[in-house]
């Protein structure tokens, strides 16, 4: 089902200074973010460099805290400031930085370019008016265009999702969605102004295996179709190794390791990953013993100096406890934060 | 071959569903549970796995006292306890404890470490004499591998996986046989639910216990399960070693369940069989007839696509295309031709959807 | 790379808490501390307390000696606030007349608790019938306007007179059981609504399947966690008890003669007022909007403070 792309939009990209038709989809350089919180300032996001090229997808992999959900609210801009700030590094839309943008600007590039798909639907859909309304509403701001018209393509839109009997379906209300069926719903919004860059924040964490199973399939065919990039943010490495090209290793607000997924599984580059990898058990293998990470994640109020990892790490020496290593290149392609790389690549 | 230490015989929970302001009439029933057979053996893990509306939340509720069956047997050593009264209850709890999913909820905020783990010790005095109370209270803290000297923190002090340990260190304090496990390590992080796991197979181990871990997570299941029970809409629909399930599966849904399954190798991309179900689970209120999963079952529709006719073909809805038995007879829980282990499938046949293709 | 789970878990627990002392009443407090309108508040109220139960402290004239002479005199030294149209000391008066709009509120939110709340935990608690029949009780309490009610009920127990009673309580009693039979209500509703919340949660649910009787699933688990919202609103009820007691008061119904509350001066004053002793309805007046006022903003932070969703 293919929908006539409307443009229109494109120059107002086109005319942001900065902007090169031939520059990478999205960049993301040296990016931190700070929460001012009672306790001090956190630094949920502590350097973070991304490349998004079109039709890639990008994973972005941590637990709790390690800020991937920071990473891509300030990439979308709906962080909260207060008490979240922007306190450095750049984030560049075909070459425009969007941080200098005005909020107008900003959002306009949020609707029509980079788009978001959150993980519990019911709260991220307005449960008061019908998802038909919540469609339209799309194209008659964004597009001008009528009633009508909004309506014909908001139904074609849920029926490019696969919601079957979408022109009856489109005027229920969110509640009358199962799980997967809101997912779809909210990815239809997110993708019905063509963006080029879609964010999906933990989208089938919530869903059933069988569920997350469509949802993925349907995100990877609209993938495909659209040529769009897509930044997959989750903590489930299965996921992650069924549909990422390159893998984005976050921790304490740092990305860790950054390389290619078949690389980074074979031979991870970063004792976090390893240990990572090592600890969570496999659909079709059984009896091994679980591996262990040691310890807890730091509190980001207050990070020790040095690799933020070294308390947990088992390749830990004095150096780690003082330099905090930078992310390097470690072999084609592949680049790590640690300062023994090398070992742990080679390591089995 | 021993008795087994639980076995549970077609049980049975309906919930009913009410209307009314003043008086309430019931309009109709929740059928969470409906007619499960499930058998546990002294020290041995047994997996359940299902989805959402499957009822293994409500099966470890029924199995702990927290909700009464509405037919059906549950026995203990034997001893069937859904006939007990009160003081037969009681023995019952000791027997058989439970492990909750949410490490965030499940303990009271206001009280101490030490009065949670001690709480069952006031509700049966006779448990543990009262001078002995404390010391072991700090016994089962260092049994869980936590420090016994934070016996008066509370729980916002602990981390999600320590927590979870205080759980299951009460679960523990009446010296129980059986614990039933419900999800306990879905609501950590990833790189927390090695050590919980870690944990729970150690004190198996030491303390001879039997567990009945129910999860979502199949990849957690496997490492940790002897045998598997597949659950769908209420009843069982598959059930054996966990060498059978994950590699020689025969129910239609296990299969599809298995393969929906993501593995952390992207070198098995594209390697292994797809099955990708259509469609929402049906409600419980509202089961299909027959075989519950027939209205999504993939081998439903090709065993009836084979004799259809054209037009049948065009114009029947996916969820009526299943031939007649599996819309009018229940098939029951036992083994068939072509496997060893029981699944309730009149079609079943042996599939691996977990390791790579060729 | 084996592990031995205890040797692991003792480097977790030496690290610092993953969070600093979260509990809910710690932080309302430590938030509270720092708010300017709470400790001005705070201290209003310690103020009235303390005059409404030791009027001793803060004025050594007795307000009933009066000497109709001096009707409406000016202030003079030793009379800060001049005298009332009987020639009583209007300071002395004022002072006096804080302590039963004190203890009739106190009393009616102590009684609105204790029976609403008992009916509230047993209600959400049990559900069944038992819920039925008293919610509806609440429905059919409810659909009694308040002051009517209330007016009605003492109107009709206006030259009651009850044994046995010290005067001061026999002129408060009928008004705290009038509004404590409005007043339940409210209480009642609340304390449902927070123990059917409470009664689902995991902790709970674990006390029950360790074999916990129901007492103690209401009162050691349950009660101490419903009670939040509750406790927010004590403040805002007083308030609430203070004014209705002033209103009744200037009715004629309220606290009676020869007792002095602000209500009954303030009904006295209003003919004065416009006949130029203006101050004579001034000075009751500004004590009890100060006083509603006080409590009004310390249970309005209470309530905020303690609400886990603004967090």
């Amino acid at each position: 089902m293919s929908i006539d792309l409307d443009r229109s939009d494109d120059n107002a990209v086109a005319g942001l200074p900065g902007y090169r038709d031939d520059a990478a989809l999205l960049e993301v350089d040296d990016l931190r973010v700070e929460f001012h919180t009672r306790d001090g300032i956190a630094r949920a996001v502590n350097g973070v460099d991304l490349r998004l090229t079109d039709g890639q997808t990008v994973a972005v992999v941590g637990e709790s805290g390690s800020g991937k959900s920071v990473t891509a609210q300030a990439i979308m801009g709906i962080l909260e400031e207060p008490p979240a700030r922007v306190a450095g590094g750049e984030i560049r839309y075909r070459g425009v930085n969007l941080l200098t943008l005005s909020a107008d600007q900003r959002r306009r590039i949020r609707a029509n370019h980079i788009a978001m798909v959150f993980q519990d639907a019911l709260s991220a859909l307005n449960p008061v008016w019908t998802v038909g309304f919540q469609l339209s509403e799309l194209f008659r701001t964004h597009r001008g265009m009528s009633r009508k018209d909004a309506k014909r393509r908001s139904i074609e839109l849920l029926d490019m999702v696969r919601i079957p009997a979408a022109a009856q379906r489109v005027n229920e209300y969110p509640h009358q969605f199962s799980g997967g069926m809101r997912q779809r719903v909210m990815i239809a919004m997110a993708l019905a102004l063509d963006p080029k860059v879609l964010i999906a924040d933990e989208p089938t964490t919530a869903l059933d295996v069988t569920v997350q199973a469509q949802i993925m399939r349907l995100l990877a065919e609209i993938q495909q179709e659209r040529h769009m990039g897509m930044i997959l943010i989750t903590h489930d490495l299965g996921v992650v190794a069924d549909v990422a090209d390159d893998i984005t290793v976050m921790y304490a607000g740092r990305a860790v390791e950054q390389a290619g997924v078949i690389d980074t599984f074979a031979t991870p580059a970063h004792p976090y990953t390893k240990a990572l990898l090592r600890s969570i058990p496999r659909l079709d293998v059984k009896g091994q013993q679980l591996e262990v990470i040691a310890g807890l994640p730091p509190t980001l109020t207050d990070i020790p100096p040095g690799c933020a990892f070294a308390p947990r790490c088992t390749y830990a020496q004095d150096i780690c406890r003082t330099d905090t290593p930078t992310l390097r290149t470690v072999s084609d392609g592949r680049a790590a934060a640690c300062h023994f790389a090398k070992e742990v690549m080679t390591d089995v | 071959m021993s008795e087994p230490v639980l076995q549970v015989e077609n049980l049975v929970k309906h919930f009913p569903i009410r209307q009314g302001v003043v008086f309430k009439r019931t309009v109709g029933q929740v059928k969470a549970v409906d007619g499960v057979d499930i058998t546990l053996q002294r020290g041995e893990t047994l997996g359940v796995v299902g989805e959402s509306g499957c009822g293994k939340s409500t099966l470890a509720k029924l199995l702990v006292g927290l909700e009464k069956p509405t037919a059906g047997a549950i026995r203990v050593r034997g001893q069937d306890v859904t006939r007990l009264g009160r003081s037969g209850m009681r023995r019952l709890r000791r027997n058989v404890q439970m492990v909750f999913q949410d490490p965030y909820t499940s303990l009271n905020p206001r009280m101490t470490v030490g009065d949670i783990i001690a709480e069952p010790y006031v509700i049966h005095p006779d448990a543990v004499p009262k001078s002995g109370k404390k010391a072991a209270v700090k016994e089962l803290i260092d049994m869980v591998g936590l420090n016994p000297d934070h016996i008066s923190r509370y729980p916002h002090q602990f981390s999600g996986g320590q927590r979870q340990r205080i759980g299951i260190a009460r679960a523990l304090a009446l010296k129980p046989e059986i614990l039933i496990c419900d999800e306990p390590v879905s609501a950590l992080d990833v790189s927390i639910q090695g050590q919980v796991i870690n944990l729970l197979e150690q004190l198996q181990d030491e303390l001879g216990l039997s567990y009945l871990f129910i999860a979502h997570d199949l990849s957690v299941v496997r490492h940790i399960a002897d045998r598997v029970a597949v659950m769908y809409l209420g009843k069982v629909a598959e059930t054996g070693s966990e060498d059978e399930i994950y590699g020689r599966s025969m129910h239609p849904y296990t299969q599809a369940l298995l393969s929906a399954v993501p593995v952390p190798d992207p070198q098995l991309r594209g390697q292994r069989d797809e099955i990708v179900l259509e469609g929402d689970v049906p409600s419980p209120a509202d089961p299909p007839s027959g075989c519950r999963f027939r209205t999504r079952c993939f081998k439903a529709r090709a065993e009836w696509a084979k004799t259809a006719t054209d037009a049948e073909l065009e114009t029947t809805p996916l969820a009526e295309q299943a031939p007649a038995d599996c819309k009018t007879e229940i098939p029951l829980l036992e083994a068939r031709s072509g496997g060893a282990h029981p699944v309730a499938c009149h079609y079943a046949q042996q599939r691996d959807v977990v390791h790579a293709n060729g | 790379m084996s592990s031995d789970i205890n040797e692991r878990v003792e480097e977790n627990i030496d690290e610092p808490a993953p969070q600093r002392a979260a509990g809910l009443w710690r932080d309302a407090i430590r938030d509270l501390r720092k708010r300017p309108t709470v400790i001005i508040s705070l201290l209003v109220i310690i103020a009235v307390l303390a005059i409404g139960f030791f009027p001793s402290l803060f004025t050594g004239t007795n307000p009933k000696a009066c000497d109709i002479s001096l009707n409406k005199a000016p202030a003079a030294p030793g009379h800060p606030f001049g005298f009332s149209h009987e020639g009583c000391d209007y300071y002395a008066q004022t002072i006096y007349g804080a302590g039963p709009s004190i203890q009739l509120s106190l009393m009616v939110v102590v009684g609105t608790l204790i029976i609403g709340g008992l009916l509230g935990i047993l209600a959400g608690f049990y559900g069944g019938w038992l819920d039925v029949v008293f919610s509806r009780a609440v429905d059919v309490f409810n659909s009694i306007p308040f002051l009517l009610g209330a007016i009605l009920l003492l109107t009709m127990f206006r030259d009651l007179s009850i044994p046995f009673l010290s005067t001061r309580l026999q002129a408060i009693i009928p008004a705290v059981i009038t509004l404590i039979i409005f007043g339940w209500t409210s209480t009642m509703r609340l304390v449902r609504a927070s123990v059917i919340e409470a009664r689902n949660l995991d902790y709970v649910q674990a006390a029950r399947s360790l074999g916990a009787s129901n007492r103690r699933l209401m009162f050691r688990h349950i009660l101490p966690n419903a009670i939040a919202p509750v406790v927010s609103l004590i403040p805002l009820s007083i308030a609430g008890m203070i004014s209705v007691e002033a209103t009744l008061s200037f009715l004629g119904l309220g606290v009676r003669k020869p007792e002095i509350t602000w209500g009954l001066m303030i009904d006295d004053a209003t003919k004065w007022f416009v006949n130029g002793y203006p101050m004579l309805l001034l000075i009751p007046s500004a004590f009890l909007i100060a006083t509603v006022l006080a409590f009004v903003l310390l249970g309005d932070a209470l309530r905020d403070a303690l609400d886990p969703k603004l967090r």
